[in-house]
């Protein structure tokens, strides 16, 4: 908030102290925990990988997880074909597929709030021009768009990132778009125009901190999408290069393999199902949690 | 007499939809003195409302647009001017009080801060000062330990406290003009009462003018010095508050008083007016209060009333006024 007055509230009796620890709810504790324990994981990589994600031991490739037959726990989740690390592989894999993530729901969120918010609060010629763009973009399939621009560019990690983005603001610029329409009528909106406050200041200060639920919601919900995405193009080889991990490339790896190594593509695997599920579940307890009608329930 | 503040001349304001133009205002002349509270009244969709937002040209978009007339402000014609001067005037020179006041403030920011948005957008004061003036405009509406109230969000205040907080971000740039419309129509007797003692309290502090826009004659008879009577987008009728009540000219001002519950005489039925307000789309061409007039001769039915002069300040648009 831009310079704010500076408050003095003698002895606040009335928020606070009502309502029960969040700690305590498990839709929300589980989910953040698991996410949280992943970021770790993610950034504490190289102390935390037994092995570097790209050592290579050919004397024992293939090796199965350590409670398989032939199973030993100096590859606690087994060996890929050339003797990779898996559990190395999948903890540094979390580096690259939670960024990726992380970068693209903040290019995506920004655009897509950006054009939603002017869209909405100044109707008219602005908004029918910039909605019939975002339907254009919905109106591709995004994996399509994202695997064309890859392959054109060339695989990378920035290649990734852009090309899930490209098309991946849209739906953010919707949900952002129909939250400022409704916010446009609002008494208090009227009446900041009243005093004379500019439309840029109007959307900044009044429109938008009044979205930040929705786009919080969408946020956590998108968070499983992209990295799916990822997994996909990596999957399809327009992903992330070898001998980089992620978790998509990974999985990939593995396909050939799945009836004689079954763990190469299964650890990966769970961890984006993993991700997934817990950001859905945040979504889900978000939702709730600000939905004042199902609050009360 | 205190000097003129505030002309409006022959305002037009359209909305242009999709089945043609709705002449929500059609010609309303009037204008406000310095310190006075210059009523308009009318029923619901007769432009009172389109009339307050006109003066402030923040009419609805798309479609609302002040097609003729003149507001002058001051001697400045508010609708000669551009964008950004235009945003300097509101909240500093002419300010205004929503129909419901209640849902006015940003729920997500502290009262206070709401308050110093249009003390800094104005008056381009530093901090102290900034705290110095929002204090002082919760003080004038007379709100109870301001420094504690500041910091608290709308939804922990009570309704009646709200709307004080809403008057207070109207008054804390010290404008000139305030439009009310109908902020006493969300609150129950008491509380409007009270309201209304505070603005008239408001108004012999700052010296502000108010046009104040309600259906209420009662509120009326309370509040205002003069008094515009509105019907489907024209002024039928301007006096005096107590020319009006007294010797009410226009057929439809006295039909309006006549409905005004009493508690001190015993009538049977309530009065009404019979039938309904022409459509704004399609105005018939003679009188527009013609087809629900007990009055109306051959003439109303063909050609506008001319506004004629009855009185000191009293005048009328009305074929049997001569």
């Amino acid at each position: 908030m831009t310079g704010a007055v500076k408050i003095t509230n003698g002895g606040d009796i009335r928020g606070g102290a009502r309502r029960t620890s969040i700690f305590l709810q498990w839709t929300f504790f589980i989910p953040a925990v698991v996410l949280l324990l992943l970021v770790i994981m993610a950034i504490f990589a190289p102390v935390l990988a037994p092995y570097p994600y790209d050592q290579i031991a050919m004397s024992d490739r293939l090796m199965p997880p350590f409670f398989a037959e032939g199973g030993s726990t100096d590859h606690v989740l087994g060996t890929d074909l050339i003797g990779r690390d898996v559990l190395s592989r999948v903890i540094y894999g979390a580096r690259i597929s939670l960024s990726v993530a992380l970068l693209v729901i903040l290019i995506t969120a920004s655009i897509g709030t950006v054009l939603g918010i002017i869209a909405g609060y100044l109707g008219g010629r602005t908004d029918a021009f910039l909605m019939r763009f975002t339907d254009i973009s919905l109106a591709f399939p995004a994996i399509l768009i994202a695997l064309l621009f890859a392959a054109s560019i060339g695989p990378g990690y920035w290649t990734v990132v852009i090309a899930i983005s490209l098309l991946g603001w849209a739906p953010f610029a919707r949900l952002i778009r129909g939250e400022a329409l409704k916010l446009r009528e609002a008494d208090f909106v009227a009446q900041a125009r009243i005093i004379g406050t500019s439309p840029l200041r109007i959307m900044v200060r009044h429109i938008f901190p009044n979205i930040i639920n929705p786009l919080i919601i969408m946020v956590t919900l998108s968070v499983g999408m992209i990295i799916l995405t990822e997994a996909i193009l990596s999957f399809l080889g327009a992903g992330i290069p070898p001998p980089a991990a992620s978790w998509g490339n990974m999985v990939n790896d593995g396909r050939s393999l799945i009836d004689v190594a079954w763990w190469i593509s299964t650890f990966p695997g769970l961890a984006i199902g993993l991700v997934v599920l817990a950001g859905n579940f945040l979504g889900d307890w978000l939702r709730d949690k600000m939905d004042p009608r199902l609050r009360q329930i | 007499m205190s000097k003129v503040i505030l002309k409006v001349e022959d305002l037009r304001t359209s909305f242009f939809t999709r089945k043609g133009e709705v002449k929500a205002v059609d010609g309303v002349s009037f204008y406000v003195r310095e310190g006075e509270t210059f009523g308009i009244v009318g029923e619901s969709g007769c432009g009172k409302t389109v009339t307050g937002l006109s003066i402030l040209r923040l009419l609805p978009e798309p479609g609302g647009q002040i097609v003729g007339g003149k507001i002058i402000m001051d001697g400045t014609n508010l609708l000669e001017l551009d964008k950004k001067e235009m945003r300097a005037y509101r909240g500093k020179v002419i300010s205004m009080i929503l129909q419901d006041p209640m849902s006015s403030l940003n729920p997500v920011y502290p009262i206070g801060d709401q308050i110093a948005e249009a003390v800094r957008l104005h008056q381009g004061l530093r901090d102290e000062m900034v705290q110095q003036e929002v204090i002082s405009a919760l003080r004038l509406l007379q709100i109870p330990t301001p420094e504690v109230i500041l910091g608290d969000y709308p939804f922990q205040l009570s309704g009646g406290m709200r709307q004080r907080v809403v008057g207070a971000i109207a008054m804390s740039c010290h404008p000139r003009l305030l439009i009310a419309d109908e902020p006493t129509t969300a609150l129950d007797a008491t509380i409007q009462a009270q309201y209304i003692a505070l603005f008239k309290d408001v108004q012999k502090k700052t010296n502000v003018s108010i046009i104040f826009i309600t259906h209420d004659f009662g509120v009326v008879a309370n509040m205002c010095h003069r008094v515009a009577v509105m019907y489907a987008g024209k002024i039928v009728e301007t006096a005096s508050t107590s020319t009006i009540f007294k010797s009410p000219r226009h057929p439809y001002t006295s039909a309006l008083i006549k409905s005004v519950p009493r508690l001190d005489r015993k009538d049977k039925r309530l009065y009404s007016i019979k039938g309904q307000p022409p459509s704004l789309l399609d105005l018939p061409p003679g009188c527009r209060f013609f087809p629900r007039c007990p009055m109306a001769k051959n003439v109303c039915r063909e050609q506008e009333p001319p506004e004629v002069e009855v009185g000191d300040g009293h005048s009328v648009s009305c074929w049997g006024v001569k």
